[in-house]
């Protein structure tokens, strides 16, 4: 655990988050045969370390921005569940009434900006919100935050390198957050990056960076505070490029270890150092057994919301076109 | 009919002149309201529509930016999610091609998709280019392409006093709304009451009336439609010329009432007519007219590339000439074609003088 080892009130909520993020997405994935889900869903199963990580370091006022992988984010943030789960059922009493689905998840509420679908799309929103929170005008130290998460494919889009010009140029209260998986879809960074030195080159903008490569949670959410305290103190952005690994199909439920283009091999070192798993054999069994026993009771809560829930009237189709 | 001119005030104010004071006035009474884009605070103010604004706010609501116009229009727009009202400025409406999925793939839907959790009070501001040399790229009017699409307003003012009018409320309105300018507009003039007021989007004008023939002017074609009109009237034609102003929402009552009257109908776009917003016009008066509908017409930018040189350019462009040559034919389909004998170029157009 790298000296990080935190404090008992931190491991518990930490694997409390890792769990409901993991189970909630099991849970998906076992229900999706069933075609009661109506949305594509990109699952994170194997990357919740980053979220849960960056988030536990973000205040309640603080707002994060995700893409369509989003529910580890989402959930980490504490968007609230059985509207999450009725959104991908396609229900009037989702997060966005049934607009949404998986890929558009928002609660801005919970500090939860919603989600795009279109790759590198939300990383200038982010900065925007973050540029609007720096007018705030709150004293140094106390400012909010955004932390806008992307994967290693957006960071190819001219948008990402726009937007840190900007961000760094004009000290904005953003945290960076890559989760590199390795893969777009199926595309390997060796298809892609010509050097893999993504923190060099993000380095070269004045942002300071910070490469973690093994994953663990407590490494990031350490780095996750002393970035954003930086970041309050009016110091400009940070990045951090979290390596990890999707362990099921880009899109779907089911995992693709026979598809051709990645080895089981590959996953298991990441499996083998499983957030959930480590900091869950950290705790007391007793705890643990409590806490898995809570986060099973909300998502079957929440698939019954969802199940329960009402269509959204048909007329809800010409609402929200406008603002008012 | 409603004209844009308001008995209570005198002033004449250009539609630079009403830009500016829109905006400064809204960046008073509404400290959420910037102005970001290149080059807004240099000392030619986006030829003189940001002029001073930067001396009077500061580079805190008048920034410049980075050429970075794709980053710069999802920044604005999450400005505008945290409560803001940016105006992002465009010099020309050919570099709106490098927001393009900013504006469509999130500006438009985010209210929407989600849920009305969100609202994207942003004004995009950009200018259609014409004539000495502008060419290729600095002279598309590309409104239609943002008509097409659900979340969005547009509107083209084309005097200063619905200069004003709009760009207030637009800057007041929670949606994001394409504001489109037309450069040789700028020099023109119009009473403009000095305090704050706004203009109603979908709510079309009728800036002459006629019987024989409705004109439809898009942005700068207004006013060649009113020149044509004029030469008409030298030949007995009476036309009815009508301003959009606003093209999404779009005011179809008004327009296709006059059609209903005066059973012709000509929409003169300041851009192509395929796919165009004159073919929108033309399709949506035709959907409501029961039995009689009226004949129809569209003239717009020739099907080629903008060319710079103007022996070109000039045929390029639908002009007065042009204009009252098709509407002529249009209302007596029977006699021989007839076209005015008239300077093809308006004085204030030739006045300009580029670069840009
Ligand atoms: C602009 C854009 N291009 C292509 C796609 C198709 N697409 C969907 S997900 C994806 C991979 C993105 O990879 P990465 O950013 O690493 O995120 P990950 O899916 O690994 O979380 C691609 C190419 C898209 N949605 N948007």
């Amino acid at each position: 655990m790298s000296g990080n080892t935190p404090d008992p009130e931190t491991l518990a909520r930490v694997y409390r988050s890792l769990r409901l993020i993991r189970r909630t997405e099991e849970e998906i994935a076992r229900l999706y045969p069933s075609d009661k889900i109506k949305s594509p869903v990109h699952l994170s199963i194997g990357q919740e370390s980053v979220s849960v990580g960056v988030c536990d370091a973000l205040n309640d006022d603080d707002m994060m921005s995700a893409t369509y992988r989003g529910h580890a984010a989402y959930l980490a943030k504490g968007g609230d569940l059985n509207q999450m789960m009725a959104e991908l059922y396609g229900k009037g009493t989702g997060g966005a009434g049934g607009k949404a689905g998986s890929m558009h998840l928002v609660d801005m509420k919970a500090g939860v900006l919603g989600m795009s679908a279109v790759v590198g799309t939300t990383i200038p929103i982010a900065a925007g919100y973050a540029f609007a929170m720096k007018r705030e005008g709150r004293p140094s130290g106390e400012g909010r935050i955004t932390a806008g998460f992307f994967g290693d494919g957006a960071t190819e889009e001219g948008v990402f390198s726009e937007t840190l010009n900007f961000a760094a140029l004009h000290k904005l209260p953003i945290l960076f957050v890559c989760e590199n998986n390795g893969f777009a879809i199926h595309s390997p960074l060796s298809n892609r990056w010509a050097t893999e030195a993504l923190c060099e080159r993000v380095r070269t903008y004045g942002i300071p960076t910070h490469e973690i490569d093994d994953a663990d949670v407590f490494t990031i959410r350490r780095t996750a505070v002393d970035a954003i305290q930086a970041i309050r103190a009016g110091e400009g952005p940070q990045f951090m490029e979290c390596k990890t690994y999707r362990w099921r199909e880009h899109v779907g439920p089911g995992e693709d270890y026979d598809d051709d283009y990645r080895t089981r091999d590959e996953l298991a070192p990441w499996q083998e150092n499983d957030a959930m798993a480590t900091t869950g054999e950290m705790l007391d069994a007793a705890e643990r057994d409590a806490i898995d026993k809570d986060v099973e009771q909300r998502i079957a809560e929440a698939i019954a919301f969802a199940e329960q829930s009402p269509w959204p009237e048909p007329e809800e189709l010409f609402s929200h076109v406008y603002a008012d | 009919m409603s004209t844009p001119t308001d008995p209570s005030s005198q002033r004449s104010l250009s539609y630079v002149g009403a830009l500016n004071e829109a905006v400064e006035q809204e960046m008073d009474l509404d400290p959420g309201v910037f102005v970001i884009g290149l080059n807004v605070d240099d000392h030619k103010g986006i030829q003189g529509t940001t002029q001073g604004l930067f001396d009077k706010f500061g580079p805190d609501r008048v920034m410049d930016t980075p050429l970075s116009e794709d980053a710069v229009t999802g920044i604005s727009i999450g400005a505008a999610m945290a409560g803001m009202r940016p105006i992002h400025v465009h010099i020309r409406m050919d570099f709106l091609l490098l927001c393009m999925n900013q504006l469509i793939n999130m500006a438009a839907k985010a209210h929407y998709m989600y849920g009305g959790q969100t609202k994207v009070p942003l004004v995009v501001r950009s200018i259609i280019g014409k004539s000495w040399g502008q060419g290729a790229q600095h002279s598309q009017g590309l409104h239609s392409m943002f008509m097409h699409v659900p979340g969005l307003k547009v509107v083209a003012p084309t005097n200063a006093y619905d200069a004003k009018g709009c760009l207030t409320a637009a800057i007041r309105d929670n949606n994001p709304v394409i504001f489109v300018e037309h450069r040789l507009l700028y020099s023109t003039e119009a009473p403009v009451p000095e305090a704050p007021y706004t203009v109603e989007f979908g709510k079309a004008r009728v800036v002459g009336q006629g019987t024989d023939i409705t004109l439809v002017g898009i942005s700068y074609m207004l006013v060649e439609c009113l020149r044509a009109r004029e030469l008409l009237a030298e030949v007995g034609i009476s036309a009815e010329v009508i301003d959009p102003v606003s093209l999404m929402p779009l005011d179809v009552d008004t327009i296709a009432a006059s059609a209903g009257r005066t059973g012709n109908l000509l929409v003169v776009d300041n851009a192509w007519t395929v796919a165009g917003a004159g073919s929108e016009i033309v399709a949506a008066v035709c959907e409501r007219a029961t039995g009689n509908a009226p004949v129809v017409g569209r003239m717009g930018y020739a099907p080629t590339t903008c060319p710079t040189t103007p022996v070109l350019e000039k045929d390029f462009y639908p002009n007065a000439t042009t204009i009252a040559a098709r509407a002529f034919a249009m209302v007596r389909p029977g006699d021989k074609p007839w076209s005015p004998d008239a300077e093809p170029t308006l004085p204030h157009e030739a006045a300009f003088k580029g670069p840009f």
